[in-house]
């Protein structure tokens, strides 16, 4: 009895203990969490009403101490049901698509709120959504068209800069071709679908993508991300002159720019297209079916004559420079040191590189300077490359000699061995 | 008298030295089917010196250090006149040394010249081959480029396995945790001072040796030549032996020309610590074996780890190649059985290399 | 062994004998001996005289001499074995950075009505500290050390540990 009497005591005083424990700790055990009845549940239901908190937790809004209600209304410290969503605890319900910007747009376009939370982030979202075919179309009550959610993810939000958002540059485009690559979605509006398809062999999406090359563009960077809206033919060159200056200096002063301007044509969309921009290579200036100038000109006027003349320069440079890296593999690979001529030979390219900026002026002259300078450096290279070739040619021959001087007191030992030994 | 004759006096008054050239002109070097093999010691001597030879001309323009050995080779190779020539010479004779070296010993097993009375010649052989390797690994890395750098790495990786002692030693050899430009300082010491010391005492021991001991003849014509003493050839060393020397010696200096001529040693691309390790880095071909059988050895044996079993492995082979004479007796199937241990090591360095060279 | 009369004659003189292959083998042998003499020495001597290009290592270079470089303007060299670029600033100061473009390698310029440096490629811009300003250059250009001594301007790379 006495033994049963001790269990028991200690029992009780660990009772104690423990609800003592839980009384003064869980308000530390929940610091930095909000109550939040909801998930209790909602983390349990399947799609479309499962929400899990692993996977809020990752939403930025959860980070910053918002919940469920801060959007969806209702009261979270309830685990009744009907208590916690109900209309008068301010319980909206699912938000349909039409509220959803509006509904974003009570935060994200209030300056003052929006401070206490990040005071660099702008707040003219909204705004600029107005000004788009999406904002556009969205005030004419059009459903079908993105709204915040659809582009931002809605429950597991993730900032811009972090790789998994779906609004990060390198996702972006995968992002708009949910619905922009989507064929029966897009039935009934009349812009093409193949704009993803086109993108993902280009090669911004080459250095953006696969190279990681953040300044690379993608869908927003020329449609712009809130306020999305093509471009308009005449401006497309100032988009892509933000990055591409020289072609874009050079273009504004050609014939061309007025030409393309008084035809409503799309600039630069003319001859690199707008999603699909490939590497250009000289076959563009040619004939076959790379060719862009004959789409307009005819074979045989000035204008075509130009075209051979600059393809004649650029291919004649461009031989010189393989030429003279020929020869230098050749030395360097009989081991003679030819470091400096393929230093200089990276300078002759640079010319070339300037060479085919220049062709976007459309004029032989002012392309001519960078071919001469490039002509000259490649041909102070090739005969780097055959001065090497000289030197190898000339130590195979003291090779050679030397051999045979060799060759003279081996068979001198011979017979003198041979003398001494009969 | 000639005014030779008269020179050569007046230094045998002072060196005392005709008992000696008597001697000298006694020297004979036993006649038979493999005597050819006889030369392969003095071809090793004759690429030690021209090594030492290239090695004193490339030190007049090498600077050891991290950013200045590679331009320096640089330099060598494009503005000194000739500098590759001596560059590239000094890079095949290492090669063609360690070979000749690896050779040289394989005859001398295959020939039994490690028998008593030549146990010692054997042993300061032996390490001679080990200090040749030494050379070879040390002065690989001094033009620091980037596959000298990552062989490094590796190489002295390997080394710090080795329980106990081997993380001391690898920090004693990298000169700290990692290659750097200290590394290559230490190996540049190794490679000019400190190696070149001990293999030129152990040269002399090992010359003396032979000309005191005289060459050896392999057991079976011993025995025939015991036996009738009639049926004995030799060959005078002075002069015929020494002219044929001289022969093979101009031959392999007519080999190294074109080989430094036609294929000049290449420069390479300048180490960049930072970089991460090109892809199947390997050794070089005479460390193939070593490095492929480690390669071959699954990770974990019992409770050891593959690599260090490897490691001891190859230390324990080592201390017993230079032991070998010790297990030798006049036994018949003793003597077999160091054939038969012979071959089964000249095969499987053969056979590895060849492995290690194509495996990626 | 001597079997004529004549040999035995002139047994004690070696260079007179008649029998012309013991002079050709000799002949042989010295004129091989000289020619490989030659063969091995000349390369050496030629290596002992010190070249005339001067060896600084790549860490120093000369990219210019005292006078080349108006005040604002900018100069391509060759730093080792790649293009590097001096600028003399408008103030009369010089400055020396890599000249190869972090974006994508093109070879980057001086451009004195910005005073930074240009990256024609795709507009990257940098100041004179080769700290990337603007456009698509990720990281800034190494920044070299540069010393006047003399007539000559000196750029050496910037010592690490």
């Amino acid at each position: 009895m006495v033994i049963l009497q001790n269990k028991t005591r200690r029992l009780a005083i660990a009772r104690c203990l423990v609800a003592f424990g839980l009384i003064v700790f869980a308000p530390y055990v929940s610091y930095g969490q909000t109550p939040n009845s909801c998930l209790d549940c909602h983390s349990a239901l399947p799609e479309p009403l499962g929400v899990t908190q692993e996977k809020f937790s990752q939403d930025i809004h959860a980070q910053r101490g918002l919940t469920c209600v801060d959007c969806h209304g209702g009261d979270p410290t309830s685990d009744d049901p009907d208590k916690a969503m109900s209309r008068k605890a301010g319980w909206k319900g699912k938000i349909e698509r039409k509220q959803i910007p509006e509904l974003c747009g009570t935060c994200h376009s209030d300056p003052a709120y929006i401070r206490q939370f990040n005071p660099s982030l702008r707040t003219d979202q909204l705004a600029q959504y107005h000004t788009s075919v999406h904002g556009k179309r969205w005030a004419a009550g059009d459903t079908k068209v993105a709204v915040c959610t659809d582009c931002h993810s809605v429950h597991d939000l993730r900032a811009p800069s972090d790789p998994r958002s779906t609004v990060n540059p390198v996702n972006v485009a995968n992002t708009c071709s949910r619905c922009h690559a989507d064929a029966n979605y897009m039935k009934g509006y009349s812009i093409p679908t193949d704009q993803f398809a086109k993108y993902s062999t280009s090669v911004h999406h080459d250095a953006l993508a696969v190279r990681g090359d953040l300044s690379a563009p993608t869908c927003s960077t020329c449609h712009g991300n809130h306020g999305a809206a093509p471009p308009g033919v005449d401006k497309v060159q100032n988009v892509c002159s933000t990055c591409h200056v020289f072609q874009a200096q050079m273009y504004e002063k050609s014939s061309h720019k007025a030409a393309f301007q008084s035809a409503s044509l799309p600039g630069c969309v003319v001859c690199h297209g707008n999603h699909g921009i490939v590497h250009p290579t000289d076959a563009k200036l040619g004939t076959g079916p790379d060719a862009v100038c004959m789409q307009c000109h005819k074979p045989g006027d000035v204008c075509d004559q130009a075209r051979a003349a600059l393809l004649t320069d650029l291919g004649r440079l461009d031989e010189a420079i393989n030429n003279a890296d020929r020869v230098l593999a050749v030395a360097e690979s009989s081991g003679m040191e030819v470091s400096e001529a393929r230093l200089a030979q990276s300078q002759a390219r640079d010319s070339l590189t300037k060479a085919r900026v220049s062709v976007h002026s459309f004029r032989k002259d002012l392309m001519d300077q960078d071919i001469q300078s490039g002509l000259s450096i490649a041909a102070k290279d090739l005969q780097a490359g055959q001065k090497a070739m000289v030197e190898r040619n000339y130590r195979r021959v003291g090779l050679g000699m030397s051999l045979i001087a060799i060759g003279i007191v081996v068979a001198g030992l011979r017979l003198y061995l041979k003398r001494i030994e009969s | 008298m000639s005014p030779l004759r008269n020179v050569l006096h007046w230094l045998d008054e002072r060196l005392e030295w005709d008992d000696l050239i008597a001697l000298l002109r006694k020297k004979t070097v036993p006649l038979h089917r493999l005597s050819y093999w006889y030369f392969l010691g003095g071809i090793t001597l004759f690429l030690f010196v021209i090594q030492v030879l290239t090695g004193i001309l490339l030190l007049l323009y090498y600077r050891p250090g991290a950013n200045e050995a590679f331009e320096s080779v640089q330099y060598i190779m494009t503005q000194v006149q000739f500098g590759w020539l001596i560059r590239s010479v000094h890079s095949w004779s290492a090669n063609l040394m360690i070979f000749t070296a690896f050779a040289h010993m394989f005859s001398v097993l295959f020939l039994k010249a490690y028998r008593k009375p030549r146990e010692l010649t054997w042993i300061s052989g032996v390490i001679l081959l080990f200090l040749v390797m030494g050379f070879g690994f040390s002065g690989y890395l001094l033009p620091w480029n980037t596959l000298a750098f990552f062989a490094t790495k590796v190489g002295t990786e390997i080394t710090g396995q080795v329980p106990f002692i081997g993380k001391p030693t690898m920090i004693f050899l990298r000169g700290g945790e990692d290659v750097t430009g200290a590394t290559l300082t230490r190996f540049f010491g190794f490679h000019v001072a400190v190696l070149p010391g001990i293999a030129t005492v152990l040269i002399l021991f090992h010359v003396l040796l032979v000309q005191r001991l005289g060459i050896s003849v392999p057991p079976r014509l011993e025995l025939e030549w015991s036996a009738n003493p009639s049926a004995k050839r030799e060959m005078k060393f002075f002069p015929n032996f020494a002219l044929r020397e001289l022969m093979a010696w101009y031959i392999a200096l007519g080999v190294l020309g074109a080989l430094a001529a036609i294929f000049p040693w290449n420069l390479g691309v300048k180490a960049d610590p930072f970089a991460p390790a090109p892809a199947g880095i390997k050794p070089e071909w005479y460390f193939l074996f070593m490095f492929q059988t480690l390669k071959l050895i699954p990770a974990k044996v019992w409770f050891i780890d593959g690599e260090i079993l490897g490691v001891l492995a190859f230390g324990l082979v080592g201390l017993l190649w230079v032991l070998l004479p010790f297990f030798e007796s006049d036994h018949p199937s003793h003597l077999k059985r160091i054939t038969g241990l012979s071959i089964f090591a000249l095969a499987y360095i053969i056979g590895m290399s060849i492995y290690g060279h194509l495996a990626k | 062994m001597p079997t004529h009369t004549q040999d035995i004659a002139n047994a004690g003189d070696p260079l007179s004998s008649p029998l012309p292959r013991r002079r050709f083998a000799e002949v042989l042998l010295g004129s091989g001996f000289l020619a490989t003499a030659v063969a091995f020495i000349y390369p050496v001597l030629r290596y002992l005289v010190p070249p005339k290009a001067s060896d600084l290592g790549s860490d120093a270079v000369v990219a210019a001499r005292v006078g080349d470089l108006r005040p604002n303007s900018g100069k391509i060299f060759r730093f080792g074995n790649r293009p590097g670029l001096l600028i003399r600033t408008a103030s009369g100061e010089y400055r020396a950075m890599s000249a190869t473009c972090t974006h994508l390698s093109c070879t980057v310029q001086y451009r004195d009505d910005l005073r930074e440096v240009w990256c024609a490629c795709h507009n990257g811009k940098y100041n004179l500290d080769g700290r990337n300003l603007s456009g698509p250059p990720p990281r800034p250009l190494e920044a070299f050390d540069v010393q006047v001594k003399g007539e000559e301007i000196f750029v050496r790379r910037r010592r690490e540990a």
